[in-house]
C-alpha cells in the first residue's frame, strides 16, 4: 500500500468522536504546497475547498476504470458509470435528507442551480407587475438572474435589509410580501459576513403567505446540516466544490411539485423520452433537467467528499471551525484600526475585514507573499459592500475542516507586519 | 545634462532592486513610492480619467509639453500606485514614439509581473494600455 494510498482511506473508524486536524491535513495533498518559499495558509475556504485524497483518487479511477456515457448503455462498463453516477444522486439524497431522488438535479453549481430556477420556475410565475424578494447580501449568483427575470417581466424586486452587524432586518418582511410576490430567494451563510440567516422562519413567514422559497446553501453546505424536509423549502442549490468535491458538479434540490409543473432549462439528449419530426415528449425526473452527457466524473467524484463531511460529522466540523473563528475575532480585534465586517452573532467560519488605511488589494498582496491565501475585494458582493457598507471591498479568510489555530496565529502576525508596512 | 534614455531609466531601476535581498525591503520600496507619487490634480481624479480594475482603481492623465509626453497618476491601492509611481518614471518625459515602443521588460526583472496579470484585476495591464494610448494619439497614430 502506497502512501497515498493510505491517506486515501479516512479516518480512523474507532476515532470516530475525536477530532484531530493534523490527521484531516494528512487527507489534503495541496496543504504541503509552499507558496514563495513559505508554507501554504490557505484561508479561501469559502472560494472553494481544497480537495482530499478520496476525491482525486476517484477522479483518477472513473477515468481508468469506468469512463463510457451514462444511461441506455447496454454493456458492462456503460452501466457501471450509470450506478456510481446515480449512487452520487442517491448519496445527495440521504446528505440532505430529500424524499426522492427524482428531486436531485445535477447542475454545474450554485449559479447554475439558481438560473435554472429563475429561467423555469422563474419565468413560468413571474409576469408583469409581480415581485420577486431576495436579500442585500445575496452573492451576484442569486441577484443577477433574479434581476433579469424581473427586467424582462417588468416586475419588481425588493431587497430584504442587511443592518450593521450583518444580520437581515425581518421586521418588514411581513409587509413586503404581497400578493404580487411570487417568489423569495435568499443565502443561508453569507459568503462575506459569514451571517447564517434564520432561513427556516423566514421560510414559515413565506410560505404562510403561500410564496415559495429558494435557498442558496453553498456556504452553509460545508458547516451546517441540510435536511431540506425540516426546512421545507422549495428549492435549494449547492456546489460540490465549496464542499471538498471537485469543481464544476453542483445540486439543485426541488420539491417534485414545483419541478414537474417547470418545463425544461435546457434542451437536448437525455431529456427527452421520445422525439419525431413534430417535435419531443420529455423524460421524467431529474432526467427532464439535465440535457445532454452530463458530468460524469465529478459526480462520481463528489460522493467520496460527501461521505468524509459524513464521516468527521457536522458536530466536529462546526465546533473546530467555531474555534478557529472565535480565536481569529478575539485576536484580529486586538489590531489597531481593525474593522470586522459581519458580526453576527450567528456566523459561520468566515471573517472578513478592513484596516483602516491599507487597501485590501495590498493587505492581501503582502499576505500572498507570507504564504497566505486569502480574498480581497467585493467577493461577488458588490452592493451589499458599495451601498451598505460604503467600502471598497474586504479582506476575506475563510475557514475549512483543515485549518489550524497555528494557522490563525501566523495570520494574524502577518495582517499587523503587512498593516505595519502599509499604514 | 544628458537626459536619461526610457532604457537607462529601466535598467536604473533593475540595479536598485537588485539592492533588495528579501521580499519584504522591496514592497516596503514600492510602499514608499506609491505614498510619494504626485498625486493626480483632484479636477482630473473623475469617472473620465478612471481606469477601472476590479479591485483597485486608477486615474491617468497625460499632457504634451515640448514634444514630450508627461503622465500624472493615483490609484486607491498603495501597492498599485507604487507601480505605476516606476511606470511613470520610465515613460513620463519621453516622445510618445518612444513610450510605443517600450516593451517594459523591467517590470519582470524587478519579479512584479504578477501584478501585471489580469487576474489581479488592479487596472495596471489596463492603465498601461491607457499610457500607450495617449501615445498613439500624440504620435498623430489611430488608436486601436
Amino acid at each position: 500500500m502506497s502512501t497515498d494510498d493510505k491517506r486515501e482511506t479516512i479516518l480512523d473508524e474507532s476515532n470516530k468522536n475525536s477530532f484531530d486536524v493534523n490527521e484531516i491535513r494528512n487527507l489534503f495533498p495541496i496543504l504541503d504546497l509552499h507558496v514563495h518559499d513559505k508554507p501554504l495558509v490557505y484561508l479561501d475556504s469559502a472560494a472553494t475547498t481544497q480537495k482530499p485524497f478520496s476525491v482525486i483518487r476517484a477522479l483518477e479511477r472513473y477515468y481508468e476504470q469506468l469512463n463510457s456515457n451514462v444511461h441506455r448503455a447496454i454493456y458492462t462498463l456503460g452501466e457501471e458509470a450509470t450506478a456510481a453516477f446515480e449512487e452520487t444522486r442517491e448519496k445527495v439524497r440521504q446528505f440532505i435528507n430529500a424524499e426522492k431522488t427524482s428531486e436531485i438535479i445535477y447542475v454545474k453549481g450554485t449559479t447554475d442551480g439558481v438560473n435554472l430556477v429563475a429561467s423555469t420556475f422563474g419565468e413560468s410565475v413571474v409576469n408583469s407587475g409581480d415581485n420577486v424578494i431576495i436579500t442585500q447580501m445575496e452573492h451576484h449568483s442569486n441577484m443577477v438572474p433574479w434581476q433579469m427575470l424581473c427586467k424582462r417581466k417588468n416586475a419588481e424586486i425588493k431587497y430584504i435589509p442587511v443592518d450593521e452587524k450583518g444580520d437581515l432586518v425581518l421586521d418588514g418582511l411581513e409587509d413586503m410580501i404581497n400578493e404580487r410576490t411570487r417568489m423569495l430567494s435568499l443565502v443561508h451563510v453569507s459568503n462575506t459576513l459569514g451571517t447564517i440567516n434564520p432561513i427556516k422562519k423566514i421560510i414559515e413567514i413565506a410560505h404562510s403567505r403561500g410564496v415559495p422559497v429558494m435557498i442558496d446553501a453553498a456556504q452553509s453546505v460545508p458547516h451546517l446540516k441540510i435536511d431540506v424536509v425540516d426546512l421545507d423549502c422549495d428549492f435549494l442549490t449547492f456546489s460540490g466544490h465549496k464542499v471538498y468535491g471537485p469543481t464544476g458538479i453542483g445540486i439543485l434540490y426541488g420539491k417534485e411539485k414545483f419541478l414537474e409543473m417547470m418545463p425544461p432549462y435546457q434542451f437536448g439528449g437525455e431529456m427527452i423520452i421520445e422525439v419525431k419530426f413534430s417535435g419531443p415528449k420529455f423524460n421524467e425526473l431529474p432526467y427532464k433537467f439535465e440535457a445532454g452527457t452530463p458530468n460524469i466524473a465529478d459526480a462520481v467524484a463528489f460522493k467520496p467528499a460527501i461521505e468524509l463531511v459524513e464521516q468527521i460529522g457536522y458536530k466536529n466540523i462546526a465546533d473546530h471551525e467555531n474555534s478557529l473563528l472565535s480565536f481569529a475575532t478575539e485576536m484580529m480585534e486586538g489590531i489597531d484600526g481593525i474593522r470586522i465586517i459581519g458580526n453576527s452573532d450567528n456566523k459561520a467560519a468566515v471573517m472578513s475585514f478592513v484596516i483602516e488605511g491599507a487597501h485590501p488589494y495590498d493587505m492581501g498582496t503582502l499576505l500572498d507573499q507570507m504564504g497566505i491565501a486569502v480574498r480581497t475585494g467585493f467577493h461577488c458582493t458588490q452592493p451589499l459592500l458599495e451601498e451598505v457598507y460604503g467600502l471598497p471591498g474586504t479582506v476575506r479568510a475563510s475557514f475549512g475542516i483543515y485549518n489550524t489555530i497555528d494557522e490563525v496565529n501566523y495570520l494574524i502576525d502577518c495582517v499587523k507586519r503587512a498593516r505595519n508596512m502599509l499604514v | 545634462m544628458q537626459e536619461k534614455t526610457l532604457r537607462e531609466t529601466e535598467d536604473e531601476i533593475i540595479d536598485e532592486f537588485s539592492l533588495f535581498d528579501d521580499w519584504m525591503s522591496k514592497y516596503e520600496y514600492i510602499i514608499e513610492l506609491g505614498k510619494h507619487l504626485p498625486i493626480i490634480d483632484a479636477e482630473h481624479k473623475t469617472e473620465e480619467f478612471k481606469i477601472k480594475g476590479c479591485q483597485s482603481q486608477v486615474w491617468l492623465t497625460a499632457e504634451m509639453k515640448d514634444g514630450k509626453l508627461l503622465y500624472k497618476a493615483e490609484s486607491d491601492a498603495v501597492i498599485t500606485k507604487g507601480i505605476i509611481a516606476l511606470l511613470i518614471r520610465v515613460l513620463s518625459g519621453h516622445k510618445p514614439e518612444e513610450i510605443l515602443n517600450a516593451d517594459l521588460g523591467f517590470i519582470d526583472k524587478i519579479g512584479m509581473h504578477e501584478h501585471l496579470s489580469p487576474n489581479r484585476s488592479n487596472g495596471l495591464t489596463a492603465m498601461i494600455n491607457y499610457m500607450k494610448n495617449y501615445a498613439k494619439i500624440y504620435a498623430g497614430q489611430s488608436v486601436q
